[in-house]
């Protein structure tokens, strides 16, 4: 890089800017999508790991799902003899009944005992009712007043006692956004749980303990010291740090996902500067060899327009860096709800840096294959001579091309949130273009041969001109065939979850869901029903159970193995299973090995026979004949799996990975579960108030409230991923608009040239419009039919879903783009129409 | 390389042998069929003939813009068939000037910013003399006025006529003082007084900076105001001989063959 080429490009940037302005956009749009994002992570981590104690409320968590056991509590006690602090917190859902109002709801009761949290402020409605909470008071979420219609004074039964509401809780630093969505909190004091008979045997119940450590005792240290105690007695203990990466982890994962699309967007745009620099240079060519006349070196020429194309990719990034700021400060306000901490935006440096790097460097790669092209313009090109071209392979070429190889690679494996993922990425990304590619290439090649020779001239013109040199055909259909990708993959998926959420559209139109049914409970919960259900509910009674033995040897042993193909997966192992029996196949499972039982039990001295659902078996490495003990209770029962069924797990069932044969489990401690049908909302309401107060044990999810709270959600989360797959799709728009305009200029000159020989404008229009219908058919198509493929395989493959095209939809994404193409090309001003032929073969000469 | 040749000291241009085979449509092409020709310094040639005689191919080779398929082509002393891409990119920055038929002056520079290429690209080094910045500025605005386009100097190419853009090409072509200037149909999209007036212009740039001028051309009236006119036929130089008109200018033809 000599001061010759620095000085020609700056001088001839002037015009490269008016005719390639448009493409820097589309660096900016991919750099924009990953700075905001990047940034924002920065912040989501940076705000959640200064809160991090905060957000635990204590220096570490001890939990588990049962009674916390005497080892453990002599454990808190030599902690507290040391110094330390110590808050338990019980946590249950349970129904709420508004005495006043007579309106119930499902809610988490949270049992607490004074200090906790031990680090932030709770702040209440009225303030300073959280450290007065005692006796039969209750402090609740607002949302639980807004639901029950009540205020402070008011009753709420919970169980078989009665608090009066205190207040509301506004803030709990240990409060994360998603949870309240679960279930709405209540909040008393610890030592009245007992007093409220919720926490039966197989009712839901966390219990935690919450410690403040003296200075000099570290929580990695304690879990250290009595690391035995704990496994053995299967009790967690959960630091800050751990906590705030457990926080992270959720928008970690989202992040990830929305970088690759952001990538795309980027990607795209490097598609856009190769394609524009590939014309710009070819328009070029005589002032190259003009240059070479003169006596520049290739060295000197090559350097002169890749100067150009950096400092494209650079600018383009430093507006994609600006936008992407503003884009990040945007970000927390739309998603809220489902982040644990209130996100302070700042700029971070290394997501500034890193944006303004990406975006020239994928500039530079794109732009150097066409580059490459300039150093074999020969001084003689100047002279109207056509040089022969250099014989051989280029070695720079493959060098080009593998550094875009080597680059989308890293950068996909970079973004991705793990490597098979970004692996799978790049394919698919490579398969996308390739994809494309061919279809823009065969189709076109097609339409030419296969093209009725029969039709009007203007449309033989227009289809002609997909084919003309330094035609932009692959570099438009690549671009447009993109956006329709991810605009089409968002729709259908869209489409299909939500058609796979909707109760009204499936055969199971169950709402109601009733759970810790305790034996005896069955029949009088069935009569109540019985006045507001619509059908026999199903009733399925649940058993917990742990795995003991995997034919004939103990899970420790196996645990104790190296991991490997052979070694069940360690989830299922650990795991606590809900078990149910029953006699028939259910309409959701169909039995894919082995034989369902007939009536009659077991067989006198054989194993009890279980089903195990076929994915559960494959991480359990079992097959029909092999033989689990189950622990139940503190009893062993040895089963043989008699088959396996593959289930269908979508939409709102009792579904169950083990279904043992009746006359097995009867006699165990079990709880039942109560799916029923309950029309109208007044109903559903009446028969919840009926219910709590005749068995308060039993809770009840209404699970249209739970559906419109997790459409909620999901819709923020679409939002998000609608922005970034819009900024990829305007990726692609300018990418095309960019392609368009540079053929401008052969288009006005053929315009001109049509119009010297006696064409009319209408004509040329129509001669405009068929090339654009025509490319934007082809675009739409190859786009759509790999959306269709695409969200085929997310929906069937990812989610488990039946797939079912939303081909109205994609019809209609058709139109939008071949109006588009349409219109952009129209806009660009091509064609020549307007102005007076002489003048644009004047133009065009120059 | 004879002795004879390389004794003779006038001769800026010693083409030997001069051979050039296309590949066209498969089949060799023998555009040029072994050419000799010298060349004297100061000299004004034009090379003439009809259509495919090679004549442009000729041009390249002796400006060194493309090397022969046998033959060798020496320039001011300089075997060109030895000097690398690079070497020979340097050698025209210095030695070398080029009018072209169609201008091809750059378009999205001025016409200031045309002259100023082939000074920037010598680095400013012009005869052992830097010029850069504000000299080299100021040497390429007197070419310019010598032009008379001092007052078009930041108009771009498409603002000015064809006769101006013509002359800017020359003002290029002369900004680092080439020993020789090539010139490939200069007048041919120029109309007769347009083309004349640039040539006047050529020719006064010969006389004062003794500069090699050799142009091809269709034109003949140009071509009689050369001192020697080189016609080629078929690939071959069919006669070598000063114009049917006087010389108007004192330098004799150094012989070829």
């Amino acid at each position: 890089m000599d001061r010759f080429s620095f000085r020609m490009a700056r001088r001839e940037w002037r015009a490269t800017l008016r005719r390639l302005g448009v493409y820097m956009t589309s660096i900016t749009i991919g750099v924009a999508a990953l700075v905001a994002l990047h940034s924002f992570r920065h912040d989501v981590v940076r705000s959640i790991h200064a809160e991090n104690r905060s957000l635990l409320g204590a220096d570490a968590r001890l939990g588990t799902n049962r009674e916390i056991p005497d080892s453990v509590t002599a454990i808190v006690d030599s902690l507290v003899a040391h110094g330390a602090d110590a808050a338990r917190v019980t946590g249950l859902v349970s129904m709420a009944l508004a005495e006043r109002s007579g309106l119930t709801r499902l809610v988490q009761l949270r049992g607490v005992e004074a200090g906790f949290p031990f680090y932030g402020e709770v702040t209440t409605d009225p303030p300073g009712m959280w450290g007065r909470l005692s006796g039969r008071n209750a402090l609740v979420d607002p949302a639980v007043m807004v639901q029950l219609a009540i205020g402070p004074g008011d009753t709420l039964r919970l169980g078989t006692a009665a608090f009066t509401v205190a207040g509301s809780v506004e803030g709990l630093p240990t409060d994360i956004g998603f949870q309240a969505a679960t279930g709405p909190r209540v909040f008393i004091a610890h030592d009245q749980v007992d007093d409220t008979g919720l926490l039966g045997l197989g009712s839901l119940s966390r219990h935690n303990v919450y410690l403040r450590l003296p200075p000099g005792i570290d929580p990695d240290e304690v879990e250290e010291a009595h690391e035995e105690v704990l496994r053995a007695t299967r009790v967690s203990l959960r630091t800050p740090e751990e906590h705030a990466r457990s926080l992270t982890r959720s928008t970690d994962f989202l992040a990830d996902f929305l970088g690759l699309v952001g990538l795309a967007a980027l990607l795209l745009g490097g598609i856009g500067v190769g394609s524009a620099v590939n014309v710009f240079v070819r328009a070029h060519f005589t002032s190259i060899a003009v240059l070479r006349c003169v006596g520049a070196t290739r060295r000197q020429v090559f350097s002169i327009y890749l100067l150009q194309s950096v400092w494209m990719g650079f600018l383009g990034s430093v507006g994609g860096v600006a936008l992407g700021l503003v884009v990040q400060r945007f970000l927390p306000l739309l998603i809220r709800d489902v982040l644990p901490v209130e996100v302070a935006t700042s700029v971070s440096a290394g997501s500034v840096a890193f944006g303004l790097f990406l975006g020239t460097w994928v500039a530079f790669i794109f732009a150097l294959l066409p580059l490459l092209e300039v150093r074999k313009v020969s001084p003689l090109q100047a002279l109207r001579l056509e040089s022969e071209a250099a014989p051989g392979k280029d070695p720079a070429r493959i060098l080009a091309v593998s550094a875009i190889a080597v680059t989308v690679l890293a950068l996909t494996l970079f973004e991705a949130p793990s490597p098979e993922a970004g692996l799978a990425f790049a394919g698919g990304l490579a398969v996308v273009t390739a994809v494309l590619s061919g279809v823009a290439l065969g189709l076109a090649r097609g339409t030419r041969r296969f093209f009725p020779r029969g039709a009007g001239y203007t449309l033989r013109q227009g289809v002609a001109n997909l084919f003309r040199p330094g035609n932009q055909t692959v570099a438009v259909t690549l671009a447009l065939g993109f956006g329709v990708l991810v605009v089409g993959v968002i729709v259908q998926l869209q489409r299909n979850l939500v058609r796979a959420l909707s109760l009204e559209g499936g055969a199971n139109s169950a709402n109601m869901l009733l759970f810790d049914v305790q034996p005896g409970q069955e029949e009088g919960v069935g009569a109540i029903l019985a006045g507001y259900s619509e059908g026999a509910p199903e009733i399925a009674p649940m058993v917990t159970a742990r795995v003991a033995a995997l034919n004939g040897r103990p899970v420790a042993d196996i645990l104790a193995d190296s991991a490997g193909d052979e070694r069940p997966e360690r989830w299922t192992l650990r795991r606590e299973y809900r078990h149910t029996y029953r006699a028939a196949v259910k309409d959701t499972e169909t039995v894919v090995a082995g034989e369902w039982w007939g009536g009659g039990g077991p067989a006198e001295g054989a194993l009890a026979r279980v089903s195990v659902e076929e994915e559960l078996a494959d991480d359990l490495r079992v097959g029909v004949g092999d033989e689990i003990t189950w622990l139940v209770a503190g009893i062993e029962i040895p089963t043989v799996v008699s088959n396996l069924r593959s289930v269908d797990w979508a939409g709102f069932d009792t579904n169950f990975f083990v279904v043992f044969e009746p006359g097995i489990l009867e006699e165990l401690p079990r709880t039942s579960i109560v799916l029923a049908t309950v029309p109208g909302e007044e109903a559903r309401a009446r028969f919840q108030q009926a219910l709590v107060r005749g068995y308060p044990n039993v809770s009840v999810l209404d699970l249209v409230t739970i559906r419109t709270a997790v459409e909620t959600i999901l819709s923020r989360v679409v939002a998000v991923i609608r922005i970034l797959a819009g900024l990829c799709a305007a990726a692609g728009l300018v990418v095309m608009a960019g392609s368009i305009a540079s053929t401008r200029a052969q288009r006005r000159r053929e315009g001109a040239l049509l119009r010297t020989l006696g064409a009319r404008f209408g004509q040329i229009r129509r001669i405009l419009m068929s090339e654009y219908v025509a490319l934007g058919t082809l675009a739409a198509l190859a786009g759509g039919a790999l959306a269709l493929v695409a969200s085929w395989l997310l929906t069937v493959q990812l989610f488990g879903l039946t797939f079912a095209p939303a081909l109205g939809a994609a019809a209609l994404l058709w139109l939008a783009v071949v109006a588009l193409t349409v219109l952009t090309g129209v806009a660009s001003g091509g064609g020549g129409a307007g102005s007076a032929p002489l003048k644009a073969l004047r133009a065009a000469a120059e | 390389m004879s002795e004879a040749l390389q004794s003779d000291a006038r001769a800026i241009i010693e083409a030997r042998g001069l051979t050039r085979i296309f590949m066209s449509g498969g089949r060799p092409l023998e555009v040029l069929k072994g050419i000799d020709l010298n060349i004297g310094a100061r000299e004004f040639v034009a090379v003439v003939g009809p259509s495919g005689s090679g004549k442009t191919t000729l041009l390249g080779l002796l400006a060194g813009l493309d090397r022969p398929t046998a033959g060798n082509v020496r320039v001011d002393g300089r075997d060109l068939g030895a000097l690398t891409e690079d070497e020979l990119a340097l050698f025209r920055v210095n030695r070398i000037g080029f009018v072209f038929q169609t201008f091809h002056l750059l378009p999205t520079l001025t016409a200031l910013e045309n002259v100023l290429v082939p000074v920037e690209l010598a680095g400013g080094n012009r005869g052992g003399v830097r010029l850069t910045g504000r000299a080299a500025r100021d040497h390429a605005r007197a070419l310019l006025d010598r032009a008379g386009l001092g007052d078009r100097a930041h108009h771009y190419p498409v603002q000015l006529s064809g006769g101006e853009r013509q002359r800017v090409a020359l003002a290029r072509a002369f900004a680092n003082r080439p020993r020789i200037l090539f010139a490939d149909e200069p007048t041919g999209n120029l109309d007769a007084d347009t083309g004349s007036t640039v040539v006047a212009l050529m020719e006064d740039l010969n006389r004062d900076a003794g500069t090699t001028l050799v142009l091809v051309t269709h034109d003949a009236e140009l071509a009689a105001r050369a001192g020697r006119v080189i016609r080629l036929g078929k690939g071959r130089v069919v006669s070598d001989a000063p114009p049917v008109r006087a010389e108007r200018f004192g330098a004799a033809p150094v012989s070829g063959q």
